[in-house]
C-alpha cells in the first residue's frame, strides 16, 4: 500500500474525470457531424443542450485539482499531472464547444443540398476524434509514443483542412447562390482544423507530464 | 546578481561512518559551493544529519565512531586537523530546538567572542547589534537586551541561536531542522532569513519538509540508507528528479 493512497485516489478520481469527459465530447462532435450530414436540427439542438453537461465536468475538474493542490502541495510529478489535468480540461471543453459551433452551422445551413461531399470535413472529424481518443490514451496510460502520433495526425489534418479551403472557395466563385452554405461549411473546417489543435495541445500537456518538458507538437 | 564564479567550501570524498559495528555513511561523495544553500533531505535514519555533524566534527564526542575517508572545507582536511575549537568557528551550528543558555539574550550573543577573547564592551556591543540584525531578531530584542532570553518565544530564541552563530563570524552554518519546532510564521522567517544570510554565509540544512527544501535551497541532496542517492539543482530535484527513489520519497510515496 502507499502512503498516500487518499492523495492516489483522488489523482485516479480525477483522471476518471478527464475520461469522462473527452468521452462526453466524442459523443458530442459524432453527433454534431452526423447533424451536419444528415441535416438534422433536432440531433444538434441535442448536441447544444448537452454542453452544459461538459462545461459542469470542466468546473468540477478544475475545482477538484485546484482544492488537492490546495490540500496536498503536490511536487514534481504529482505536481505536473494535476497541471496537466488543468490545462487538458481546457483544451477538451474547448474542443467540446467547436462540437456546439458545428451544430450551430448545422441549422444556418438548413434544409438544402448538402455539398459536404465536395469537401474533406468527414476526414477531419474522423482524425480528430482518433486524435482525441489517443491523446487521452496517451494521458492515461502515460505513453509519450501516442501522443507523438497525435501531433502527426494534426499535420494530416492540416493538408485536408487546406485542401477543402482551396475546393470551397473554387466552388464559391463558380456557384455564388450556395454562399450561405458554403460560408457555413467554411468555417466547419476551420472548426475542426482548430479542434486539432486544440487535441494536440491535450497530446503537449500530457508530453509535460510524462517528461516534465515543454513540447511543442503544433510546430 | 554575482559574477563571480563560486568557489568549492566543502568537498566531501569517499566519506564512511561507523557507530561502533554499524555502517551510517556509505562512501558520500559532495561538493558544496559557497555562499549557497544546501539541503539535505531523506527519511529518519537516512544519515543526513550523521553527516551534517560530521561538518563540525560532532560525531567525535559519540563513543566508537569511526571515520574513513576525506573532508576538505576550506582547503584543509578536517579530519588531520586537531585543531576542533578553530574549526567550530568556521563552522557553526543551529539545532533543531534552540538551546540557549539560561542568561540575558546580549549575554547568549556575546558568549562566544567572550571566549574568544574579546572583552571591549564596545566592541561586544557591535557585534551582539550586528548579530541581532543579521538574524532578523534586532527590531524585537533590542529593548530588552539584558532580560533572560528564554523568555522569549520559541521563534525569536531560535533567530537568537542563529545570532549567536553569527557572532562567530562563521563562513558555514549548518541546520539541524531548524524549524521543526516552530510555528508556521517563525518557520517563514527563519526562512527569509536563511534566504537573505546566503548572501553572507555558506548554509547547509537538513530538513523534513520537502516545501522549505524546494523554497530556500540552491541545491538538493537525497540521502538514503546511509548514501546519497540524488545530488542536483533543488529545482531539479523537485520537477524532475532522475532517480525514482528520490521521486517517491518527495512525493511522499514512502519514508
Amino acid at each position: 500500500m502507499s502512503i498516500r493512497e487518499n492523495f492516489e485516489n483522488n489523482l485516479e478520481e480525477v483522471n476518471r474525470k478527464i475520461t469522462e469527459m473527452g468521452e462526453q465530447t466524442i459523443v458530442a462532435l459524432e453527433r454534431a457531424f452526423k447533424a451536419l450530414k444528415t441535416q438534422d436540427v433536432e440531433i444538434a439542438l441535442k448536441v447544444i443542450e448537452g454542453d452544459t453537461a461538459i462545461d459542469n465536468l470542466e468546473k468540477d475538474i478544475n475545482e477538484f485539482a485546484i482544492w488537492l493542490v490546495a490540500k496536498e502541495a503536490p511536487i514534481s510529478r504529482d505536481l505536473r499531472e494535476i497541471i496537466s489535468v488543468l490545462k487538458i480540461s481546457t483544451e477538451i471543453e474547448r474542443v467540446a464547444d467547436f462540437a456546439v459551433n458545428i451544430a450551430k452551422a448545422t441549422i444556418k445551413i438548413g434544409n438544402t443540398k448538402s455539398l459536404l461531399e465536395i469537401t474533406h470535413l468527414e476526414k477531419m472529424k474522423e482524425l480528430s476524434i482518433e486524435m482525441l481518443r489517443k491523446a487521452l490514451q496517451s494521458f492515461l496510460d502515460e505513453n509519450i509514443l501516442l501522443a507523438i502520433e497525435v501531433g502527426d495526425l494534426e499535420d494530416e489534418v492540416d493538408e485536408y483542412s487546406s485542401e477543402t479551403y482551396k475546393k470551397l472557395t473554387t466552388y464559391l466563385s463558380d456557384h455564388p447562390e450556395e454562399t450561405n452554405q458554403l460560408v457555413q461549411l467554411l468555417f466547419v473546417n476551420r472548426f475542426l482544423e482548430r479542434t486539432a489543435d486544440h487535441i494536440t495541445n491535450i497530446a503537449e500537456s500530457t508530453a509535460y507530464l510524462i517528461k516534465g518538458q515543454i513540447y511543442d507538437f503544433n510546430s | 546578481m554575482e559574477q563571480r564564479k563560486k568557489e568549492t567550501i566543502i568537498n566531501v570524498r569517499d566519506l564512511n561512518l561507523y557507530y561502533g559495528d554499524k555502517q551510517a555513511l556509505f562512501g558520500v561523495d559532495l561538493v558544496i559551493q559557497e555562499k549557497e544553500v544546501t539541503a539535505l533531505i531523506g527519511p529518519s535514519g537516512c544519515g543526513k544529519s550523521t553527516f551534517l555533524r560530521t561538518l563540525n566534527r560532532m560525531n567525535d564526542l559519540i563513543d566508537g565512531v569511526k571515520i574513513t575517508g576525506d573532508i576538505v572545507i576550506d582547503h584543509e582536511n578536517i579530519y588531520k586537523s586537531n585543531d576542533v575549537i578553530k574549526l567550530r568557528t568556521k563552522v557553526g551550528m543551529v539545532f533543531q530546538k534552540p538551546n540557549l543558555f539560561p542568561m540575558s539574550i546580549y549575554d547568549n550573543v556575546a558568549y562566544g567572542p567572550r571566549m574568544q577573547g574579546i572583552k571591549n564592551k564596545k566592541d561586544l556591543n557591535i557585534i551582539v547589534e550586528e548579530s541581532l540584525r543579521g538574524a532578523a531578531i534586532w527590531d524585537e530584542v533590542k529593548d530588552r537586551l539584558k532580560t533572560s532570553a528564554l523568555g522569549l518565544s520559541g521563534g525569536q530564541q531560535q533567530r537568537v541561536c542563529i545570532a549567536r552563530a553569527i557572532a562567530m563570524k562563521p563562513d558555514i552554518i549548518l541546520m539541524d531542522e531548524p524549524t521543526s519546532a516552530l510555528d508556521p510564521i517563525s518557520t517563514l522567517k527563519v526562512e527569509e532569513l536563511i534566504t537573505n544570510m546566503k548572501e553572507d554565509y555558506t548554509i547547509v540544512i537538513v530538513t523534513h519538509n520537502m516545501q522549505q527544501a524546494a523554497r530556500i535551497s540552491d541545491k538538493t541532496a537525497f540521502f538514503l540508507n546511509g548514501e546519497v542517492v540524488e545530488y542536483d539543482d533543488t529545482d531539479n530535484i523537485f520537477s524532475t528528479p532522475q532517480d525514482k527513489r528520490t521521486e517517491d520519497y518527495i512525493t511522499g510515496r514512502f519514508g
